[in-house]
């Protein structure tokens, strides 16, 4: 049988409860799988490093503080990359840590009784060295994604530029955000009904 | 052959949430339509679609397009049972309303506006936020679309007995949590590669 991440993360076996709710949405759980399978196990196909790749997704679950989906992440960064790496990205989420959503909507916007101003991420500069501009614009732009999306701006697709991010490149750091920001709620969500199931 | 550059679209900003069919610009090249592989045209699924910039922008990576587009399609078409349609755009508008997302907001009130019996509460939602004056079963819908909308996630057992003592069975609350979940992928995608244009057509 195929691995499916998502019962393996939110504990559900096969034929429980919450695992048949799931069944009754069967192109859902295949293609959950198939998102997963193409930002993390297919070969790449635009360029984006697999250490990349695991190492945003690291940041970013670290960020969601759902601990079987980071300890999965984190896993796999520690056997591409070594503990080192993994390491330095947790101590960069520590420092990272906010409340979202927030941000200010786009002063064309009749909407600022609903902003909320928080933390705009950068590397300390240390750590930026350690891990390259690159990497380093890539979790600065995770980090904008996952708190405060409604303050995402050219400039900001700008700065991966600058760094070396192709277009195609940010569409699958986007995806690889905003696909996790998924998988982190489908799964913790699943985990709570399964706990208020008898 | 694209290029790598930021685009500054000029756009009619909408001033606020709103039920009306708005466009989205870009602001990274997608691929132009006429240069679209065969796998990127598999990946859009619905070939109508190739009119859109939106889809042929996450169509320079074709594979998780596809996987996406397959998800959303089972988490809100599927009439199998569970929410009704109308909660489930209910939800959408109500994640879209909390992260800030006008674009995806527009589309999914309407939507919501369309299937719900009673739509009263989908303006009142788009005017005042997640926090507005509902009907008891918007209520506890919006609560548990903000809890797991949050970062980190504060979505916890009081959501699930307030969902189901409006009347939501197990099936339904899968639902819930699927629809809010796919929108936290949505919104970053609409917020971040591009922005809402007024005045522009419906991607």
């Amino acid at each position: 049988m195929s691995i499916d991440l998502i019962d393996e993360l939110a504990g559900l076996e096969p034929g429980s409860h919450v695992g048949s709710l799931r069944d009754r949405r069967p192109k859902a759980r295949t293609n959950s799988q198939a998102s997963y399978d193409a930002l993390f196990t297919s070969p790449d196909a635009t360029g984006v490093s697999r250490m990349e790749r695991l190492a945003v997704a690291t940041f970013v679950t670290a960020l969601h503080g759902v601990t079987s989906v980071h300890d999965h992440y984190r896993a796999l960064l520690v056997t591409a990359s070594g503990a080192e790496i993994a390491g330095v990205i947790d101590a960069t989420a520590v420092a990272a840590a906010a409340e979202g959503p927030y941000g200010s909507f786009p002063a064309t916007a009749d909407l600022r009784a609903y902003d909320a101003p928080g933390l705009v991420f950068s590397v300390d500069p240390v750590t930026a060295e350690a891990l390259g501009q690159r990497l380093t614009a890539a979790l600065e732009h995770a980090h904008l994604l996952v708190f405060r999306p409604r303050e995402s701006s050219p400039e900001a697709l700008s700065a991966l530029l600058r760094t070396g991010w192709t277009t195609a490149q940010i569409v699958t750091l986007s995806q690889l955000v905003a696909f996790l920001s998924f998988q982190v709620r489908v799964v913790h969500g699943l985990d709570v009904l399964k706990g208020e199931t008898r | 052959m694209t290029t790598d550059h930021v685009l500054r679209p000029e756009v009619a900003p909408p001033p606020h949430f709103t039920q009306a069919a708005i466009g989205w610009q870009p602001w990274l090249e997608p691929v132009p339509r006429d240069e679209l592989s065969t796998v990127q045209r598999d990946a859009l699924v619905d070939q109508g679609r190739a009119a859109s910039d939106y889809f042929r922008l996450l169509a320079h990576d074709p594979a998780i397009l596809k996987a996406r587009t397959l998800t959303d399609n089972d988490i809100f078409y599927n009439p199998d049972a569970g929410l009704p349609r109308g909660d489930r755009e209910f939800a959408a508008a109500a994640t879209s309303r909390f992260n800030g997302c006008l674009y995806c907001a527009s589309v999914h009130s309407r939507f919501a506006s369309h299937y719900l019996d009673d739509p009263t509460d989908v303006q009142t939602l788009l005017d005042e936020g997640v926090g507005a004056d509902l009907g008891a079963r918007h209520r506890a819908i919006a609560d548990a679309v903000t809890a797991l909308t949050r970062t980190p996630v504060r979505f916890g057992p009081e959501h699930i007995s307030t969902l189901r003592s409006v009347g939501l069975d197990d099936q339904s609350i899968a639902d819930l949590i699927h629809a809010s979940a796919f929108f936290n992928w949505a919104n970053r995608l609409m917020l971040s590669l591009g922005e809402p244009d007024a005045t522009g057509v419906e991607v």
